[in-house]
């Protein structure tokens, strides 16, 4: 078991819920409860993600955050840093790729919180964000919960866009899906088998977790 | 514009057509009735704040609460004002007692509990305080959406349909208890309800609305027997609505006579309509009196009409009849007896009737 990149792909997934958390609650609730123009091409950006090719994805974000381009070079400045081959960018990517994930689940749980529940928290005298708090975010967090398993889950597991804008790098862009790579190439089957066992079992309990609360969605009635 | 009560005049062209001008006292209970569309709900959402005309003023006790050429509006939540929603939107994650001290403030925690208690115990739901919605029925569900609205001790109340998502023995039975709760709250209370029964049993006042507009207003009972229009009629349910010729007025004798479809019918004294121009006359069925085969009595005199019953069906203590009057297969009458006096006068489709329409109660309206 590569102890280093099992708490890089720890890390970079406890970064990337982080970050995502609020994105998601945000970018979610926007898209349940609001119309505007260029909606519908919003929610496809958000979902291309999950149809693109990871090679492709990894392609764009490599040369979208390289060192010639803008990005790259702004952030350089920044930080003093390089944003591909670095674990910086490996997060950035991991937030891109993780979109759809932290995203839909919580869109989805906002939309199905009617419309006069939150119009009866304002009668009740609530503000906007009370709101939010004590009505729509407890009635949605299922969906939270949701988009958080996802997202910690899908991190793990994604190899080609790590791949593309990581590289491997011992400690820095090497996760526990490049190393289970990496130990199928030098025929450590073992070791493969150990971390692929993990992966397998660390999904499923996230998964099981995730339908298990939307079971608990309906469980207040209306 | 003063208003002790409430006073709002709203108007919009989208997206719904909204033209009104509604008042309702403290103490008073206000019903708004009139066809899906007709703009009802958004006359209480616009009253909430949750919905936001192109034109309008609403003043409450005192307050503005809108002022388009102002630009004031008051957001919802310093409005002060309890909303009973269709459905009643409860907080499906609280419990009942939660969902009313949700909408308390200015109090302590404990005192929020205790005035729920309070207002629970009002609705008569001592005991289910900490029931989930989930597991309440229609009637409490109601009951809580009450209670929550009033935890606010609101400047007016606003019920939107709040009797149609129940069984009608639970409707009947929370329609008698706003009637008592009604006693003891000192508020104006507007009630969206397309029930005209339901209107004209708790109402002191009605407004009638038709394509966002509002068409007459007064007590139930008045609307009711003396529509302005023949839209107002048939929207408040009459089903004898009928055009005729005003032939004369006659003070000496207090009365009006109208030609009918080449009859003559005698009413009330309506001077304020020419004479040799064409009205509108509507009856209510109750006015229609049946005439008994086996005793002829006095009251046939008064405006007999005879025919053949082109329709019968009974319906439980009730019969409906429809009478296709001799001569005019087109003037019909509908009215009803009950299902005793149909069985006693043996009437069916077919059969031979005579009606007397009540001189006081038919009603003349403009032509348009």
């Amino acid at each position: 078991m590569d102890t280093t990149a099992l708490a890089l792909s720890l890390q970079l997934a406890f970064w990337t819920c982080v970050i995502l958390f609020p994105v998601g609650i945000f970018v979610g609730r926007l898209l349940a409860w609001y119309h505007f123009p260029g909606k519908a091409f919003v929610e496809a950006a958000i979902a291309l993600p999950l149809v693109l090719p990871p090679t492709v994805l990894g392609y764009y974000l490599l040369i979208g955050m390289g060192s010639t381009s803008t990005l790259g070079q702004i952030y350089h400045q920044l930080i003093g840093r390089n944003l591909v081959f670095t674990f910086d960018g490996l997060l950035l990517a991991s937030v891109i790729f993780n979109l759809p994930f932290a995203i839909q689940p919580m869109q989805r749980a906002f939309e199905a919180i009617p419309a006069n529940i939150r119009e009866a928290a304002w009668c009740c005298g609530l503000s906007r964000f009370q709101a939010l708090l004590r009505i729509e975010f407890p009635l949605a967090w299922p969906g939270a919960v949701s988009a958080l398993a996802l997202t910690f889950a899908h991190t793990l597991g994604e190899f080609g866009v790590v791949l593309m804008v990581g590289g491997n790098i011992e400690g820095e862009t090497k996760t526990i899906a490049i190393a289970i790579y990496d130990r199928v190439q030098a025929f450590d089957n073992a070791t493969a088998g150990t971390m692929s066992a993990f992966l397998l079992v660390f999904s499923l309990v996230a998964i099981g977790l995730v339908y298990r609360l939307s079971y608990q969605r309906g469980r207040f009635g209306s | 514009m003063e208003a002790k009560g409430i006073k709002l005049r709203l108007a919009q062209h989208q997206p719904i057509p909204l033209d009104v001008e509604i008042e309702c006292h403290v103490d008073e209970l206000v019903a708004l009735v009139g066809p899906s569309g007709s703009g009802k709900t958004t006359v209480l959402r616009t009253i909430a704040g949750l919905h936001h005309p192109e034109s309008g003023q609403i003043l409450c006790r005192d307050e503005i609460w809108l002022d388009r050429q102002q630009a004031i509006h008051v957001p919802t939540q310093k409005r002060h004002i309890g909303f009973v929603f269709q459905d009643y939107a409860l907080f499906p994650h609280l419990t009942a007692l939660q969902n009313v001290t949700i909408a308390m403030n200015g109090i302590t925690t404990g005192q929020r509990a205790s005035r729920a208690r309070e207002l629970l115990t009002q609705v008569n739901l001592k005991g289910l305080e900490d029931r989930f919605p989930g597991s309440l029925s229609g009637g409490q569900r109601q009951r809580v959406a009450l209670a929550r609205a009033l935890a606010r001790e609101p400047k007016i109340l606003l019920l939107d349909e709040p009797f149609s998502a129940v069984d009608q023995v639970t409707r009947r039975k929370l329609q008698q208890e706003l009637a008592i709760l009604r006693r003891s709250i000192r508020i104006p209370i507007l009630l969206v309800t397309h029930d005209l029964d339901e209107a004209a049993m708790l109402a002191d006042r009605l407004y009638v609305l038709h394509k966002g507009q509002t068409l007459q207003n007064g007590k139930p009972i008045e609307v009711q027997r003396n529509p302005a229009s023949a839209l107002v009629a048939r929207l408040m349910g009459h089903s004898n609505i009928f055009s005729a010729t005003v032939e004369g007025h006659y003070p000496a004798e207090g009365i009006t006579r109208i030609s009918w479809r080449g009859r003559l019918l005698e009413l009330e004294l309506s001077e304020s309509f020419a004479v040799g121009s064409t009205v509108n006359w509507v009856i209510h069925p109750s006015h229609i009196i049946m005439h008994r085969r086996d005793r002829p009595s006095f009251g046939e005199r008064e405006n007999p009409v005879h025919g053949v019953i082109s329709e019968f069906l009974e319906l439980g203590e009730n019969a409906f009849l429809r009478l296709e009057t001799d001569g005019d297969d087109e003037a019909y009458l509908n009215f009803t007896v009950s299902s005793h006096s149909a069985q006693r006068n043996n009437l069916s489709v077919g059969a031979r009737a005579g009606v007397s329409l009540l001189a006081n109660g038919i009603h003349l309206m403009p032509e348009h």
